[in-house]
């Protein structure tokens, strides 16, 4: 009998295999440290340190957490309905102009928490609007949802810089940005959370846009596991036929998932653009649009499990970058390397440890 | 320079820049035939690019980095084959793994063995490929709107374009008059039937993909030892993913392929010859349409408004032999 039917444990499913691929995972790119002359475990120490250390360490953590939240939760919504969305980056990045339009706009007049409610709307709108196309085309004509959002990240990228080069950019300056958001277009700083637990939180960009990363992530869970809607996205992402026969409409529900991808994708934008360098930046989202899929996949697209997950990667993304100025031959690319392995090990060769865990659990238990 | 001398030099540079396209996109072709996607293209041109450039550093031949270059893209197909044949994994996501591996890999480790930043020393003039003046090229010369074509689009290039060509009517030939090809054509089609012929499925598929690294392997080694003379951070710059596109664009065909990537060789070509001038008419136009054009015609082409593009029927799937 094969054992891909073998039922096992929760605990086994949702916690040691995600734990041994990711030792794996760990244990390669130690290898890739060890490679080029450096100790591998004096590198896991200074990047934990780096990470979790001190309260500016922590802040910068939580910082990139706050981002990856986001994406990885804009992939899992769309996993769960059968589709992969591989354009959270370009997402994320036309979101961000939703929420420099908006900061702009109302910088002067209102303090920020008048601006923030709008600029919420305004990334998650953009994020969806950058969603939508690739969702037509997917719902109505067919067309492959995993290439149609890999166009479109490259789409947004170009359209992007020709907004920033062209448009939004400051007459006089060098630099492809917006001119700096006034207090009224920025997210406070979360410093009492790190002072909370007797840390200082020094000039790491920790804002306000986590919190309202953990407040989508309840949502997102309401919506998947207590909704009429979410139940047909899942019905969806487990058996389009089945779905359809059930009566779900699939069109609609493939343009109302991918919407709400993308909306939460931008609002990944919150985080850097009104929260960090108060400023629309060229190529801000850095590659954490594609962080999410690695994140979801880790978090096995629960919600809790992407908290955990990006919380991870934010500890890999501050620790590698300490890491880079303590270990001058490790740049802060390795974290890129981990990423791979992580998206590797725990996505591509997710199943690669089961049969044999199987095994061991029936001699075990004696089944 | 008039017209026809601006046209003449814009098609040249468009036959180079289209050249990593072409490999790259036939790689694409074996392996999505085959039925496996390949969103990893990217990656492998990248880490095959760095390999290349540090095999002819050190040992100053251009032919061994050229080696170097396509082992290590085999490596890769290899891990894309051992997670999405073996171990049926989601092909997409180990692309985009291998994606990331290369992305990192090839800093981390240039930085490690040449500290210059991410990129690998100068090669040595004879550990690149240089271009090859045709015979005749000098007698052409003065020959009217022939010459100009032959001496500085058709000459002068080296001896990696004239073997990308090549594999044009070679993939063809392999695709539809080998055993191999059907086979394979029809392992991408209906896996099934495939099997019950009695033939492995599975090996079918790593075989096309060590195709498909063996091609990449020539796209990589042409952007890092003969268009240029080191390896530069990121320098595949999503050539990978335009390779994918112009795949698609051509339908999975050999010789529209070649058109294909000729065509986004030319877009490219002609943004990098159009920035900071203006049309008559319309003014200046903006560069970044020129980029964002291989992108948009290959959603326009996959939404069917330019005709269906159909990929192969079993392309994704993982095959599972029925118990």
């Amino acid at each position: 009998m094969s054992t891909a039917s073998v039922p096992l444990p929760a605990w086994i499913n949702y916690g040691l295999i995600p734990l041994l691929n990711l030792v794996l995972a760990f244990f390669f790119s130690g290898l890739v440290v060890w490679a080029i002359g450096e100790s591998p475990f004096e590198a896991l120490q200074l990047l934990l340190i780096g990470a979790l250390g001190r309260g500016e360490g922590i802040g910068f953590t939580l910082f990139y957490t706050t981002s990856f939240i986001f994406t990885g939760l804009s992939v899992a919504v769309a996993i769960h309905a059968g589709l992969f969305n591989i354009g959270s980056e370009g997402q994320a990045y036309l979101g961000g102009l939703g929420a420099a339009l908006v900061a702009l706009a109302m910088d002067r007049y209102v303090p920020w928490y008048v601006t923030m409610p709008f600029a919420v709307i305004g990334a998650a709108l953009f994020g969806a609007a950058c969603a939508a196309i690739p969702a037509w085309l997917q719902a109505k004509r067919g067309s492959h949802i995993v290439i149609t959002t890999i166009m479109f990240n490259f789409i947004v990228s170009s359209l992007m810089n020709y907004m920033l080069v062209r448009l939004l950019i400051v007459p006089g300056k060098m630099a492809p940005e917006t001119r700096t958001f006034l207090p009224g277009g920025q997210l406070p700083k979360l410093d009492w959370l790190i002072a909370a637990f007797g840390g200082k939180i020094g000039a790491a960009p920790l804002n306000f846009s986590f919190l309202i990363a953990l407040i989508m992530c309840f949502l997102v869970w309401v919506l998947i596991w207590r909704t009429k809607l979410g139940y047909e996205m899942r019905t969806l992402g487990i058996s389009p036929t089945a779905a359809s026969y059930a009566g779900v409409r699939y069109s609609k529900i493939v343009m109302i998932t991918m919407l709400i991808s993308g909306g939460l994708a931008g609002m990944m934008a919150l985080n850097p653009v009104m929260g960090a360098s108060a400023r629309l930046q060229i190529e801000f989202v850095g590659g954490a649009g594609f962080v999410g899929i690695a994140v979801s996949l880790m978090g096995r697209n629960h919600p809790a499990g992407i908290i955990l997950a990006a919380l991870l990667f934010g500890i890999l993304y501050q620790g590698g970058a300490e890491l880079s100025f303590d270990m001058p031959g490790i740049t802060r690319d390795m974290i890129v390397v981990i990423q791979g392995m992580v998206i590797l090990f725990a996505g591509a060769l997710e199943y690669m440890l089961r049969p044999s865990i199987v095994r061991l659990y029936q001699q075990l238990t004696g089944k | 320079m008039d017209y026809f001398d601006i046209f003449i030099s814009i098609l040249g540079s468009a036959v180079r820049l289209s050249i990593p396209l072409l490999f790259t996109a036939l790689a694409g072709l074996f392996s999505e035939r085959a039925g496996i996607f390949d969103i990893g293209l990217e990656g492998k041109m990248l880490a095959s690019a760095f390999a290349a450039a540090c095999v002819a550093y050190w040992t100053g031949n251009a032919w061994f980095g050229l080696l170097g270059g396509i082992g290590v893209s085999i490596v890769f197909s290899f891990v894309h084959g051992f997670a999405s044949i073996t171990n049926r994994g989601n092909q997409i996501v180990s692309g985009v793994a291998l994606n990331f591996v290369a992305a990192g890999l090839t800093i981390v480790l240039g930085q490690a063995w040449f500290r210059q930043g991410g990129r690998t020393g100068q090669v040595p003039p004879e550990g690149r490929f240089s271009s090859i003046v045709l015979p005749g090229a000098d007698m052409m010369r003065d020959v009217p709107i022939i010459g100009p074509l032959y001496v500085n689009v058709i000459s002068g290039n080296n001896i990696l374009t004239y073997i990308a060509f090549l594999m044009v009517p070679i993939s063809w030939w392999v695709l539809y008059r080998t055993r191999f090809g059907l086979r394979l054509r029809a392992v991408g089609e209906n896996p099934g039937a495939v099997d019950t012929a009695g033939i492995s499925v599975a090996w079918m598929r790593y075989r096309s993909l060590i195709v498909a690294g063996f091609l990449c392997g020539f796209a990589g080694t042409y952007l890092s030892i003969a268009q240029s003379a080191a390896f530069i951070n990121n320098m595949s710059a999503g050539k990978g993913y335009i390779a994918l596109a112009a795949l698609i664009f051509a339908k999975w065909k050999p010789v529209p392929v070649m058109l294909a990537c000729l065509l986004f060789g030319f877009l490219d070509a002609f943004a990098n010859f159009m920035q900071g001038k203006s049309l008559p008419l319309i003014g200046e136009v903006p560069v970044q349409i020129f980029q964002a054009l291989p992108y948009i015609l290959t959603c326009v082409l996959l939404a069917g408004f330019i005709g269906a593009a159909r990929p192969p029927k079993a392309g994704g799937v993982p095959y599972t032999k029925e118990r």
